[in-house]
């Protein structure tokens, strides 16, 4: 922070208690743990009815007729709602093109894909209703996967696009395509010694939040409709909403309900519109909350990809070129894709300076479950896939392969393949140094002195399937980069309402934001800001509604960054209002009013030398202070659409891991030990919370590397794993220990010199664990999930690793 | 649908009679799962919560009266020295609050070639008690399971209890899941030294459309052992006898690929299992029970 008083200086809120630095408690979490917390699936209504959403049963086909007669004719039943009904002519949303039907048109281009609503006065009553549905489909042939999107004869999984990518795309089934060419990547290819050639598949993870898809719709005496929902950004919400429902945004309005977990599966719309179409045509208040099986149809998942590398390398370990083509499968509805698409481009290669590079990355449109943003958007994939290839052109080189790493990596002032200059701290090399330095977990953590072995330390866990047989120890390195806040010319801002009032004979201040605390810990953070800025105890955090301007999405690691920082801005300006009161009503009995640099701290107005002028109480009197204001981070650039070049991120975060795994190599069962994460931060406004930001996208990670996976049947698109049974999440017993080793290289642009935290750690996890199981079985596993039967050669699929 | 709720197991039985439809429900773990999915939708459900005796259990001289309610959490706690591979197979069911609900019973209704009870009751010897109001019979549980999530029992009959073999020497059980903790099998194995009797017994679990006993693998090594004289001796068993036993293992699976696992996985992960627990039991016999790793 820049000191602003003099040398005796007290500047504001370096004495604050419970301000940025500190790791106060989130308000939230006691009920939480306690089970007390009010989550969306909680909320209740006098008098509600129940929504209910039919969903396709095939994948892609006509929709003949659709009978509803039966069951609207079932007594407690109050709605059922088609395509038909609709009541306005947008009847098409969409993040970026708005190509989803808010209920199918004539045609179903997945397999859980929204048909018809039914509102009853019972769940149960609404479920069987839509049993009652007589939906006739004539089956249309599938495109699941490049060759049947781009074949000439192909399907059109939609017609006649009209979107902004559409003049520009090889083939209609191509959702985007973003190439990046720099330099000359097939002359640099012959400097190389070494050329290491690699094709990967990242499957289909799910970001399984807890909470399922819920919220409540009351129409309003004004024929508006009020939305109590778990989002990650109200006003994009209704943004998309409100002419659908042929209703003026004013009308729509949304409160915040409490979200168990997002990771980018609440960003686009899932029941906000069926719960309001039922409100407002029913006149009654609607609940609308998915089971577990039903939220596995009802939001995107990660795209699962293809990725082809190529890296060469002189032999002194230098990167001569890389080129790279991945095709991210999209499925039938556009979603965030063509941002997923940017992001895999341009964060392609890794942290590494390479002068010649050719990149492509397309997202296809096929009749596979819709895929958007989760945690690493983009750049988890390719993450992957390169560090892969950087062990391989290490091993080829007999390079070790962390020192490979960072002979190669970036640093401030280096350029990213899209000529974007990297201006802040990029401390890729010195996060491995500190991973690679660090003393390994002890060998044989199971055997127990006079005792059986611990099965719990072991491959297998609880099941008991080894006592240390056949069981071997890996350890594997990566690092990755992560673009931070909205990307490629968004105009991404955040709205802060900030006010200062005395209560009761104490200063108090009221932070409204539209900011969706999804579990990130926002509303800690804020509090903090506010405290620091205003040097006041009591900081409130009002509810997250439309009433205040928007805060943007909780997503792209962005909130601390651009809600904090409106935050910070509000502050200021209450700050400076404050002080001018003061002025006005103090200036004439003290000149320290006029000449002396003046902090907040203690409920007070302080000199920067210490000297108390007055109590904020007294300068506030009766009066409240108040500013509303909007806060936009420095603006970025759209990617050149043939050549990729353009300053198209803000901001990068950087982290490291070193995975040490054990691995049963008869079973192929494994059990990941320590997952050391080292990361730089900028500057960690609440540590605590950077530490659980940490492990939490540490382990995300190591889901996808050994058991997260949606499986979708290549002959019918249908998902055979909606359900936590079988889709499989770690348990505690699956998490190592995860020691985190927090950098704070102050980036100078970003309020408070911070640096997003919530994304980077979901990307090096999962091939740091993969390069361990590599090392322990030698195996080459160009798969994640890496199932048992990829380690033990049983497998019968053609997606086979090893 | 209909909430039966009877205070005794004659009501349960005579209820059963009536309406031999009824589905029975205690620990509710595996019913209420199919009822939330809408997988099945039972005229009548018969809550049997009422009936405490289920809920008990009795060491006799030879065998264990397992009430068909008795939760996984209580055999762990109690009865692992008599029924030390159901107490390791209890381990492995789901998490700790399922454990407080779910009994033997309800795998054994349910029948599922998951369940993972199966593996252990078959290489223990265990008999399922059947009730109706016709009478009382003893199933085998070789003889109990019949199909894919079909079993031996009479439309009105109800499981009042298990009665399962005390271990007479080590056993073992063993499940691959692709986490380390409350997981579905891929597959299981079981494995029993009975050196009263001087044979062994198995059970494999989801490698088969039931439930099933490597019986030529048991013939095998009961064979081997015997004509090594290695009961007596307690020499270590020759890797050749281990490999074959492994693989007769392997060949009695019968596995389908699924979301779970490959039906090639499974047969060879089955062969893994019966290799290591055979050395796990034989190492515990010749040490004279060593403690379990459980245990």
């Amino acid at each position: 922070m820049t000191t602003i008083g003099t040398a005796t200086g007290l500047t504001q809120g370096t004495r604050t208690k419970g301000g940025i630095g500190e790791s106060t408690l989130r308000p939230d979490g006691t009920l939480k743990v306690t089970g007390e917390f009010a989550y969306a699936s909680d909320l209740w209504h006098e008098d509600m009815l129940w929504g209910h959403t039919l969903r396709s049963t095939v994948a892609h086909a006509d929709i003949r007729s659709i009978d509803i007669g039966e069951a609207l004719a079932i007594p407690g039943v109050h709605a059922v709602l088609t395509y038909a009904d609709l009541p306005t002519d947008t009847r098409h949303y969409g993040l970026e093109i708005q190509d989803t039907p808010v209920l199918a048109h004539g045609k179903v281009r997945y397999h859980g894909e929204p048909v018809a609503i039914i509102a009853a006065d019972h769940p149960e009553t609404a479920r069987r209703a839509a049993a009652k549905i007589l939906v006739d489909y004539a089956e249309l042939p599938l495109i699941t996967d490049e060759s049947s999107a781009t074949a000439p004869d192909a399907v059109l999984v939609h017609d006649n696009r009209q979107d902004h990518h559409s003049a520009r795309v090889p083939h209609p089934n191509i959702v985007h395509r973003q190439p990046i060419v720099r330099g000359d990547a097939a002359t640099a290819a012959e400097r190389a010694d070494v050329i290491v050639r690699g094709e990967y598949v990242f499957g289909m993870q799910d970001q399984a939040f807890l909470g399922p898809e819920s919220g409540l719709a009351i129409p309003s005496d004004d024929g508006g409709v009020e939305l109590h929902v778990a989002t990650q950004w109200l006003h994009a919400d209704r943004r998309q909403m409100a002419p659908v429902l042929g209703l003026p945004e004013a009308k729509v309005r949304m409160t915040l309900s409490g979200v168990g977990g997002a990771f980018g599966g609440r960003e686009d719309l899932s029941m906000q519109i069926h719960a309001c179409l039922l409100a407002l045509h029913t006149g009654r208040p609607v609940k609308m909350v998915y089971n577990r099986f039903e939220s596995f149809f009802g939001h995107v998942h990660r795209h699962p990809a293809k990725l082809s590398y190529e890296h060469g390398a002189t032999r002194d370990g230098r990167l001569t070129h890389v080129k790279c083509r991945i095709v991210l499968d999209g499925g039938a509805y556009a979603s965030s894709s063509p941002a997923v698409v940017g992001n895999a481009a341009s964060l392609g290669i890794g942290p590494y300076v390479v002068d010649d590079v050719d990149i492509e990355v397309i997202a296809l449109y096929t009749n596979n479950p819709p895929c958007g943003a989760m945690r690493g958007f983009g750049a988890v994939q390719a993450c992957f896939a390169y560090e892969a290839q950087m062990d391989r052109v290490a091993a080829g080189l007999g390079l070790d392969p962390v020192e490979f790493r960072q002979l190669n990596a970036m640093e401030q002032g280096s350029l990213m393949p899209t000529g974007q200059r990297v201006e802040s701290p990029a401390p890729v090399a010195e996060l491995l140094r500190r991973i690679k330095a660090r003393p390994l977990p002890p060998e044989r953590q199971w055997e127990v002195a006079g005792a059986a072995a611990d099965v719990r330390a072991l491959p297998g866990g609880l099941s008991n399937t080894t006592h240390g047989e056949d069981v071997v120890r890996g350890v594997g390195y990566a690092v990755g980069i992560k673009n931070v806040g909205f990307s490629e010319g968004f105009d991404d801002y955040s709205t802060a309402r900030v006010r200062m009032e005395a209560i009761a004979g104490e200063p108090v201040v009221t932070v409204h934001t539209a900011m969706a605390e999804v579990g990130q810990g926002g509303v800690t953070v804020h509090a903090q800001i506010a405290r620091t800025e205003l040097g006041v105890a009591r900081v409130t955090i009002a509810p997250a509604d439309t009433r205040v301007g928007s805060a943007g999405s909780t997503s792209a690691s962005r909130q601390t960054y651009v809600t904090g920082g409106a935050i910070r801005h509000a502050c200021e300006n209450v700050r400076g209002q404050l002080l001018e009161l003061g002025r006005r009503k103090f200036g004439s009995y003290h000149p320290a009013w006029a000449t002396a640099e003046l902090v907040l701290e203690g409920g007070r107005v302080v000199t920067d030398g210490g000297e108390v002028l007055a109590e904020l109480v007294d300068v506030l009197g009766g009066e409240t202070i108040e500013a509303e204001l909007e806060w936009r981070h420095r603006p970025t650039e759209a990617f050149d659409p043939v050549t990729g070049q353009g300053n198209g991120h803000l901001q990068y975060s950087f982290a490291a891991h070193r995975a040490v795994v054990e691995v049963d190599t008869a079973l192929g069962l494994v059990k990941v030990v320590e997952l050391a994460c080292a990361q730089d931060v900028g500057k960690a406004l609440n540590p605590l919370s950077v530490v659980g930001q940490i492990q939490g996208g540490t382990t995300q990670g190591l889901g996808i590397a050994v058991m997260e996976e949606i499986i979708v049947d290549p002959v019918t698109a249908k998902v055979r794993n909606p359900s936590f049974t079988d889709y499989l999440i770690p348990t505690i017993l699956d998490t190592p220990t995860i020691p985190v080793d927090m950098l704070e290289l102050a980036d100078d642009r970003a309020p408070y010199g911070l640096r997003g935290v919530g994304e980077a750690p979901t990307l090096s996890s999962t091939p740091a664990v993969l390069a361990a199981i590599r090392e322990a079985t030698g195996l080459a596993l160009n798969r994640v999930p890496v199932r048992p039967e990829h380690l033990t050669g049983t497998t019968t699929s053609t997606n086979a690793g090893g | 649908m209909d909430f039966l709720r009877p205070a005794s197991w004659e009501d349960a039985l005579a209820a059963k009679a009536e309406h031999p439809s009824a589905v029975p429900i205690a620990g509710g773990t595996d019913v209420m799962v199919e009822i939330n999915f809408d997988h099945r939708r039972p005229e009548y459900l018969m809550d049997l919560t009422r009936i405490g005796e289920l809920g008990e259990w009795e060491v006799g001289e030879s065998t264990v009266r397992l009430g068909a309610s008795v939760p996984y959490a209580q055999i762990m706690e109690h009865l692992r020295a008599e029924l030390p591979a159901l107490a390791l197979a209890s381990h492995t069911v789901a998490s700790p609050q399922i454990r407080n609900r779910g009994g033997v019973g309800g795998n054994l209704g349910t029948a599922s070639p998951a369940g993972d009870a199966h593996p252990a009751l078959l290489a223990a010897g265990a008999e399922v008690e059947a009730d109706s109001v016709r009478g009382t019979r003893r199933i085998p549980i070789d003889a109990f399971y019949t199909g894919v999530k079909r079993n031996a029992l009479a439309t009105d009959e109800l499981i009042r209890a298990i009665h399962i073999q005390k271990a007479d020497g080590p056993q073992q059980f063993s499940k691959v899941g692709t986490r380390n903790a409350m997981v579905i099998a891929v597959c299981a194995f079981s494995l029993a030294l009975h050196p009263r009797s001087r044979t062994v017994r198995t059970g494999i679990g989801s490698a088969a459309p039931t439930p099933v006993r490597a019986t030529t693998a048991e013939e095998f090594l009961t064979a081997a052992l015997d004509e090594g004289g290695f009961w007596d001796s307690g020499r270590s068993i020759p890797a050749s006898i281990v490999r074959q036993f492994s693989e007769l293992a392997s060949g009695a699976c019968n596995p389908i690929d699924d979301v779970r696992g490959t039906a090639a996985y499974r047969r060879h992960a089955v062969g893994v299992l019966a290799r290591r627990t055979l050395g796990w039991t034989w190492q515990s016999y010749r040490g004279h029970e060593r403690s379990n790793p459980c245990g």
